[in-house]
Parts: structure tokens; C-alpha cells; sequence
């Protein structure tokens, strides 16, 4: 009975312990709750916003570009793409076979919905075809109600109605690379579908024509099902862009050319503002937007014609003849010769041991320089290019914006080459020999320059030496004032330009095929025809070949560049063809239509 | 002279008025509380539906509460009785369920009698308590202080754990280890044993580390590091503690818990439920809940000390301990205080055999409080 008690006892006293320490131990609980709940709140709330709340960026529509007349160049269009829910279908095969028969889908394409579908959860919509035509889509949405699990989605897609025409000058855009991932921080460069400029306007002006992103927060599961919208930020769509670009003057350009390859740039003389800028062949951006197939870029790149090279900027030619208005003004300049002065070609010259020639045998006889501009006499400016030496008219060329960036507002601009004795002696290591300087006289040689900045030296001409820089962004009258003149006398630069509009409207001058009068208004300007490689002594025993008969690539370069109206000029035109044979056959008279074009716009709109 | 009978010392047969007369509702009432509060949240849990897991709360408890009653009222002695017997037929359950068990959850737990599945270890938790009661009932303070013993008792425990081990169902078989290693220790083993016992686990530690499964191994691991492996093993304990603590003071409110709706908390209608609870409800809504199960675990305790027969106290405490353990294990596993080892919330968590048990466990509880007067001695 004592032990029972004793034994009672120990049970009571033992199980008090107990109790004490399970009440310890619920206490314990209470103190970890609130160490979870009070004193860890906020870093666990935020992680349970970040489980919940998924961020999708709202990509902002991109800023259309337009021409100066508000025409669009490069628009944003409805883009109705047909996707597949599988959570949404008994069969995913039966909804496809289903859609096949509205939407043929090639092979690949059916294999590239199997492995979307089997790649993400059943609740994300896998795109099945986009860029649905009209027709299709009336057919599709027709049939929806039978095909469970197929959706319509709209979104937008970049397109530009004038494709190949305005290629080189918009450029295109396309989805994101890695190394646009690198140079851009902008998140909205990760979202599915985003596209970015990948050239041309669309690459320079990136910024201005992206916008900024909006934002749309959703909730969702743990699975990532959206459950509700939560908040949506519209973001602010992107700045729209006018251009100088005249839609009509570029398709007339682009136009012109046909099958021939070039350049060429029309620019207003006195604002810089670029109204034309092509170059042919070109490629066409709608193809790039939604990646470029192989079989069309393989295309591009083995075309002998160069489709990708954006030729306005980035070709490089010997100027020809059409460089011989900065030899004459350097002349003029330097006291070498007056307007009067004359110069003989018998159509040969020896210079050392080289004989140089006119392109015209027999000879032009006496000249001063307006005669030897007009029909581009080669002897004479052998001659005075010999006499005024290559730095000064080096100096002169640089002036009128030659070997120089334009800093036209496009990537991949080629700077085009003056030559002089400090560059040969730090590229060749050898001196510079007079026969350079006179070959430099006909711009041939080292003499490199673009179509773009054939056109800035037209300009410089025409509007009286006034330092324009070209430009596709319109330009305020406040901004043109303000730019400086080159330091060359007016009278000069009259007789170069009296030349010029000799080369055109006189009888005799190399354009003379090229002439206009348009209500009065007439065209002024200079041929080229720049060699690809040097005339053999054979070939001139032999005679001239004809063009046809030697391979395309060993043509001469054709080139014209001129301006009108020839009193009070308002346009520059600067063209190059490429392997196109003689200036004044091939180049002048694509240069004449189109300066006509861009009067007879002006005299429509009744200016 | 005294109507000793009216003190009930010897009066093993009260009448069914006397018995309802003694109920304790206040214990009963606060057992329906827990149980209107697991089928809230059970609504909550899907997503405001009351069909599927609230109803069937619902039903399961009112049919666990029949029995709760059914068994308050039985005649004590029973008990005392068939304490063997009970557990013999327990055993032999495992052991079949060992041998042809249905696989459920990827472990043989149940036996399946078509009309309801039994789940023997479940059972074995009320059986050891009653065998290990009756065992000290008819001990001496003296006997329970030798070796000797405790060795009949131990073993009681230790084949069933065993059996419930290889099942394999480590927590159920640990719970069963702790409410002995309780009984044990309340009952006067000396406490140097318990620490000598504790010496020789720490050294077969590695042993047994070697016989766990994958999963219990992966789940201890976990425990240890939570961090290790955020999106697999330890996203569970990753999710509950964002639930619990996004929560706050005064929580999300009813049925806006987000990690729980939106399925970020896992098996949240079971193991996961008081998460979702202190999710819903905050700090308040956990402590509250932390209350309500004291003060049933010292009604409880209290009613141990108020029962006569030392069979009585014991099976009390050991069914009490058992509660406990469910309620602190439950809690401390989904705080990341202990490892996820599959205990759900008694009278909270979906789940028929638990609130079986758990509704035997307080009739049973209730029966000894009912005829706490009772003198069962030595049988």
C-alpha cells in the first residue's frame, strides 16, 4: 500500500514535469510563429508576391515612319496568328487535322507545334501560323467552333509598303540577338516576339521608335496559370518619325535603276534634307522581320550585285570626272589658272615616262575651264591638277565634303578616300609621283568617294559653297542659318557651276543627251566614268571595246552628279552605276529624270 | 457513517444519467471547436466548395463524435480487460498488413474491409497505451525501477515500431517510441536510463541512417538544410514558411490566403492545413489555435489527476501524450522546426482514420473521466 502511494506519487510528480515541458515545448511553437510571422513578415510577404505576382511586359507599339508628305514608309500591321491550347482539346491531333484543312501547315511546321506543345505547360497558347490573311481568317473563325483549343491572337507586326525601295534606307527590324542582349539593358529586349532595329533608320533611331514598355501584372498559380489581371500600365507607344525622304522621288529612283546596280542620292541643296536615297539591287525588309529564310539570304549574299551592301554610303568609287570641279576651283583658287585661261589638248600628254590621254583622241584643242568642264577634257585638268599639286586640292576636296563622314544618320557610312603625300608616304611607305596628282586631276588614282558625298560636294557647288550636311530628319530654318560657308571665292564657283550647266544645255557638253526644260527650268552637271582597272596599251592599240564585251565586273563605273533649277538651284542629285559604262550614256540621264521628278513634284504642289 | 458509494470509490457501475451527468462539455466543446475550424478551413482549402473535403469533415467527425460518446459511456473495466487482448489483435493486424497489405501512398499502411479501410498502426496507438497502462497498472514502483522490469514493455512497444518501421512509416512508428519513452518516464523509469538509452541511439544513429528509405533520408536532409534543393525537396518547407509568414499578425483574412489558393502550399487540405490556417488567420489565428489545444491537454492531464485507478491516470496520459505529439509534431513540421514526416493535425486535417482515432482516444479519455471514482484495482 506504501509503494502504491509512493508509486501514485512518482506518477503525479512525473507527469507535472511533463505537462510543464509539453507546454514549453507549445510555447516554443509560439515563438517560432512569431519570429515567422511578425518579425520575418515582410521579407516572406514579398517572397509571396513574387510567387504570386508574374510581371509580363507590354510591348509598346513601335513609332511608324513616315515620308516628308506623311506617306508611310514603315507601318505597324495586324498580325492575326492561329494558336493551339492543348489544355483546351480532347486530341490535340484532331484539332490539328482539323486546322490543316483550313490552314495548310508544311511539315516542318507541324513539327515545330508538336515540340512547342510538348516543351511548354498545356495552358500556354503555341503558335500554329501567323500573318493570316483575310481569307483565312474568315474561314478559320468560320470553323472555330469545331476545333476546340485553337484561339485567334492579335498583335503587331512591322511592315513596309514599299519593301525593297526603301530597304537600304530604313533598314529592318527582327528579333533580339545575344549581343543586342548586351548593349541594351532595356527588359523588354527578353520578351518573347520583341523586335529591333537592325539597320538603317529603324537601327539608328532605335530609341525614338521603341517607346517604353507597359506593364501588365498578373496573378498566378503555382503552375503559372494566370488567374486575374492585377494591374496594367499601358506604357507609352513609340515616337513616330518623319523623314525627308520623298516617297515618289524614291520609288522613282529605285525605279530607274532596273536591273542595274548603284546608287543614288537626291538632296535639297540648301537645307541638306535627303529626298531620295537608293541603292540597288536591294533586298526587302518585310522579308527580314520575321527572320529571313536561308534560301532568300543565301540568295542575297551570292549576288554578284552586292544587294546587301547599302551602296549610298558604303560604296566606294572613283569620282571620274565628276571630281574635276574641285581641281578646277583649287585651281582657281590658287591663282593657277583664271576663266580665261587656256589650256591645249592634242588628247595626249607625257608626263616622265608615261603618256597620259584624253578620252578623245583626236583632241579637244584650246579650252579654258568651262570648256574643259563641259566636255570634260582630260588633258586639261592632267594639266592643272599637275600645277596646282594634291594637297590643295586635297584641302579643296575635303571642303566640299569629300573623304569625309557625312554623318548621314546611318550606320556603316565609308568615309571614301583623299588622297595626299602624307597618307601615301604612311600607307604605301613610297613618295607621291606628279603622275598621281594628275591622275588625281580626273579623279581617278587613290580618289575615293561615295554617292552620298557626291552629292554634299554638288550641293556645296550649287548652293554657293554653303556647308550643308546631309540629313533624313527635317531641318529648321534657324538650324540652316547658322551654317557656315567654305572660304572660296563666289566668282570661282560660278564659272564651275557656268561649266557645269555647259556640260548639260550646250551643244557639244558630255549631258548634253540629258537636258530638260521644264517651265524654264533647266538641270546642270558633270559625267563620270571612273575605270575599274587601268586601260592596257593593248586595248588602246586595239580601240575601245565596247562595254557589252567585257565581263560585267570590269565595266566602268558610270556617274553623274548634278543640280537644277540651274539659276537658283534646289536640288543635288548624285549618281552612280555601277559597271553602267559611260556617265553621260547610263548615269546622266537616270540624274535628269529624276531631278525632273522632284521639280515636277515641287511645281504640283504649286510651289 | 458515509454513503461511500456516493464518492464513488467503490462504485464501479454508475447509471447511464449518473455517466451523462459527469460528462465534461466543456471538453467537448472544445474538441466540436477544432473540428468547426478544420472544416472551415477544408472549405477554404477548396477554394469555397463545400462538396468533397468540408463535408466529409464534417460526416467523419460526426460520426468520430458518436463514437467518442459511444465510448465515454462505455463500462470502464472493459478497458482495464481487454487491454491484451486488444493489442494481440492489433498486432496481428500489422503483421498482416505486412504480409498483404494494399499499397496506398506508396506504403502498406491499410487493410481494406470494402467497407472501410483500417489502418493498423493507427490502432496500434491506442492498443500500446491501454497494454503499456494495464502492464504498470499491475506493476510495482520497485518492479518499474529494475531492468527487468521494463524489458516486457519495452518489447511491447519495440515490435509493433518495428513492424510500423518497415511499413514504411517512420513518424507513426516514432510517435509510438515517444508516447512509450512518456510512459515510461511518468510511470518512475529512472531517468539515468533514459540518458543511457540516449547514448547508445546517438551511437546506432549511423545504423539506422543506413536502413531508412530515399525519401525519409531525403526528408531529414531537407530538414536539416531546407535551402539545399528550394525547388524540390525543400519546396515544401520553402512555400509553408512563405505562407505562414507572409501572413502576419492578422493574416490574409478567410479564404484570401494566396499561397494556399494559388497551390504554392503543398497537400495544404493535410499535413500543410494549420500553414494555410496561420496564413488566413496571422499570428492570432495560430496562437488562438495553440490555446485551444493547452487547455484540452490540461483538461486532460487534469482529469488524469482526478481519476482514481492508476490504469485510468496512465491511459490517460498516454492517450494525451499521443495528442500532443500529434499537434506538436504537426505544428513544429510545418514551422521547419522538425522534419516533414507525414503527421497531420488531429480533428483539422482531411483525414478519416486520424479523426477515428483521435475521437476513440478522447471517448476513451472521457470514459475514465466519466467514472473517475471508479476503483479498478489490481484484476
Amino acid at each position: 500500500m506504501n509503494r502504491d502511494s509512493d508509486k501514485g506519487k512518482m506518477l503525479m510528480n512525473r507527469t507535472l514535469i511533463w505537462v510543464a515541458v509539453q507546454m514549453f515545448l507549445l510555447f516554443l511553437i509560439i515563438i517560432r510563429l512569431y519570429y515567422l510571422q511578425v518579425y520575418q513578415a515582410d521579407k516572406f510577404s514579398n517572397m509571396a508576391d513574387e510567387n504570386r505576382i508574374s510581371t509580363r511586359l507590354l510591348i509598346p507599339p513601335r513609332g511608324e515612319i513616315f515620308d516628308r508628305n506623311g506617306e508611310i514608309l514603315a507601318g505597324n500591321e495586324q498580325n492575326f496568328q492561329a494558336m493551339i491550347v492543348a489544355e483546351q482539346t480532347a486530341s490535340i491531333d484532331d484539332t490539328l487535322a482539323k486546322v490543316k484543312k483550313i490552314l495548310p501547315l508544311t511539315e516542318a511546321e507541324e513539327k515545330r507545334i508538336k515540340e512547342d506543345l510538348k516543351k511548354y505547360r498545356r495552358f500556354v497558347p503555341i503558335k500554329i501560323k501567323d500573318r493570316l490573311g483575310w481569307e483565312e481568317m474568315s474561314k478559320l473563325l468560320l470553323a472555330l467552333p469545331d476545333i476546340p483549343g485553337v484561339i485567334i491572337d492579335d498583335g503587331l507586326n512591322r511592315y513596309y509598303p514599299y519593301g525593297e525601295k526603301t530597304a537600304h534606307l530604313l533598314g529592318y527590324v527582327a528579333a533580339v540577338s545575344e549581343k543586342d542582349l548586351q548593349r541594351d539593358s532595356d527588359p523588354l529586349l527578353e520578351v518573347p516576339g520583341f523586335k529591333i532595329g537592325k539597320d538603317g533608320i529603324e537601327r539608328q533611331f532605335e530609341k525614338q521608335l521603341r517607346g517604353k514598355s507597359g506593364s501588365l501584372q498578373l496573378e498566378v498559380n503555382a503552375l503559372g496559370r494566370v488567374m486575374k489581371e492585377i494591374d496594367r500600365n499601358e506604357g507609352q507607344p513609340g515616337e513616330k518619325l518623319q523623314l525627308t525622304i520623298d516617297a515618289r522621288l524614291q520609288q522613282k529612283a529605285f525605279d530607274l535603276y532596273g536591273e542595274e546596280s548603284g546608287a543614288a542620292v537626291l538632296m535639297n541643296v540648301n537645307t541638306g534634307e535627303v529626298l531620295a536615297f537608293v541603292s540597288t539591287p536591294s533586298y526587302d525588309s518585310n522579308d527580314f522581320v520575321n527572320g529571313v529564310s536561308s534560301k532568300i539570304y543565301s540568295g542575297l549574299l551570292n549576288n554578284e550585285k552586292t544587294p546587301l551592301l547599302n551602296k549610298a554610303i558604303a560604296g566606294q568609287y572613283a569620282p571620274g570626272s565628276t571630281f574635276k570641279m574641285i581641281v578646277a576651283l583649287a585651281a582657281l583658287e590658287e591663282g593657277i589658272i583664271t576663266k580665261d585661261t587656256k589650256v591645249y589638248c592634242s588628247g595626249r600628254m607625257q608626263i616622265g615616262n608615261h603618256y597620259f590621254h584624253c578620252w578623245k583622241r583626236a583632241g579637244h584643242g584650246d579650252l579654258n575651264v568651262v570648256e574643259a568642264l563641259q566636255h570634260s577634257c582630260d588633258i586639261f585638268f592632267y594639266e592643272v591638277a599637275k600645277e596646282v599639286g594634291i594637297e590643295k586640292i586635297a584641302a579643296m576636296a575635303r571642303r566640299f565634303g569629300l573623304g569625309e563622314l557625312t554623318e548621314i544618320e546611318l550606320a556603316g557610312e565609308k568615309r571614301g578616300l583623299i588622297p595626299d603625300k602624307k597618307w601615301k608616304m604612311e600607307t604605301r611607305g613610297e613618295p607621291w609621283q606628279i603622275g598621281e596628282t594628275a591622275i588625281a586631276g580626273i579623279g581617278q588614282s587613290y580618289v575615293m568617294s561615295t554617292p552620298l558625298q557626291l552629292a554634299v560636294m554638288t550641293s556645296r557647288i550649287a548652293n554657293g559653297g554653303k556647308m550643308v550636311k546631309p540629313t533624313f530628319i527635317p531641318v529648321t530654318a534657324e538650324k540652316i542659318s547658322s551654317v557656315k560657308y567654305i572660304p572660296v571665292n563666289k566668282a570661282y564657283l560660278d564659272f564651275v557651276k557656268e561649266g557645269m550647266c555647259a556640260v548639260v544645255n550646250s551643244q557639244g557638253g558630255t549631258a548634253r543627251g540629258a537636258f530638260f526644260d521644264f517651265h524654264g527650268q533647266k538641270m546642270c552637271g558633270k559625267t563620270g566614268t571612273s575605270q575599274v582597272r587601268r586601260i592596257t596599251l593593248k586595248e588602246r592599240e586595239k580601240g575601245v571595246l565596247k562595254s557589252q564585251e567585257i565581263p560585267w565586273r570590269y565595266r566602268e563605273h558610270a556617274l553623274f552628279v548634278g543640280y537644277a533649277p540651274q539659276d537658283n538651284p534646289k536640288y543635288a542629285v548624285a549618281v552612280a552605276v555601277e559597271h553602267g559604262g559611260s556617265g553621260s550614256a547610263v548615269a546622266a540621264p537616270i540624274g535628269s529624270k529624276l531631278l525632273l521628278e522632284a521639280l515636277k513634284i515641287d511645281y504640283e504642289k504649286g510651289k | 457513517m458515509y454513503k461511500h458509494y456516493k464518492l464513488g470509490l467503490h462504485n464501479p457501475n454508475l447509471t447511464l444519467k449518473e455517466k451523462l451527468h459527469n460528462l465534461n462539455f466543456s471538453y467537448f466543446a472544445l474538441i466540436i471547436l477544432l473540428a468547426a475550424i478544420g472544416v472551415m478551413m477544408l472549405y477554404s482549402a477548396a477554394n469555397g466548395r463545400w462538396d468533397g473535403w468540408a463535408i466529409n469533415h464534417m460526416i467523419r467527425f460526426g460520426l468520430g463524435f458518436v463514437i467518442m460518446l459511444t465510448i465515454a459511456l462505455l463500462n470502464v473495466k472493459w478497458f482495464l480487460r481487454y487491454a491484451y487482448p486488444f493489442y494481440f489483435v492489433t498486432l496481428v493486424l500489422l503483421i498482416v498488413v505486412e504480409v498483404a497489405g494494399h499499397t496506398g501512398m506508396g506504403a502498406t499502411r491499410w487493410i481494406d474491409l470494402k467497407f472501410i479501410k483500417i489502418q493498423p498502426s493507427e490502432l496500434m496507438k491506442l492498443a500500446l497505451v491501454l497494454a503499456l497502462a494495464k502492464y504498470f497498472h499491475g506493476s510495482t514502483l520497485q518492479n518499474i525501477e529494475t531492468t527487468r522490469g521494463i524489458i516486457t514493455p519495452a518489447l511491447m512497444a519495440f515490435i509493433p515500431a518495428v513492424l510500423i518501421m518497415a511499413q514504411p512509416d517512420l513518424g507513426t512508428a516514432l510517435m509510438l517510441l515517444f508516447t512509450t519513452t512518456v510512459i515510461f518516464f511518468v510511470v518512475g523509469v529512472q531517468v539515468w536510463k533514459f540518458l543511457a538509452l540516449g547514448g547508445v541511439a546517438a551511437i546506432l544513429m549511423p545504423i539506422a541512417w543506413h536502413f531508412l528509405h530515399d525519401y525519409q533520408r531525403q526528408r531529414v536532409l531537407t530538414f536539416l538544410d531546407p535551402e539545399r534543393d528550394p525547388l524540390g525537396a525543400g519546396y515544401h518547407i520553402m512555400q509553408s514558411k512563405i505562407a505562414l509568414g507572409s501572413g502576419g499578425i492578422f493574416g490574409k483574412g478567410f479564404l484570401n490566403g494566396t499561397q494556399s489558393h494559388l497551390n504554392f502550399l503543398p497537400e495544404k487540405h493535410t499535413d500543410f492545413i494549420f500553414t494555410m490556417f496561420s496564413e488566413e488567420f496571422g499570428l492570432i489565428g495560430g496562437i488562438i489555435m495553440i490555446l485551444i489545444n493547452m487547455i484540452i491537454l490540461i483538461k486532460s492531464y487534469s482529469f488524469a489527476m482526478r481519476t482514481t485507478s492508476y490504469f485510468g491516470k496512465l491511459v490517460i496520459i498516454g492517450l494525451a501524450t499521443n495528442y500532443f505529439l500529434y499537434i506538436f509534431i504537426n505544428m513544429a513540421m510545418v514551422l521547419g522546426l522538425l522534419p516533414v514526416v507525414g503527421i497531420p493535425l488531429p480533428l483539422i486535417s482531411y483525414g478519416g482514420t486520424v479523426m477515428l482515432s483521435v475521437c476513440t482516444s478522447f471517448g476513451i479519455i472521457m470514459a475514465f473521466y466519466i467514472n473517475k471514482d471508479t476503483n479498478l484495482g489490481k484484476d
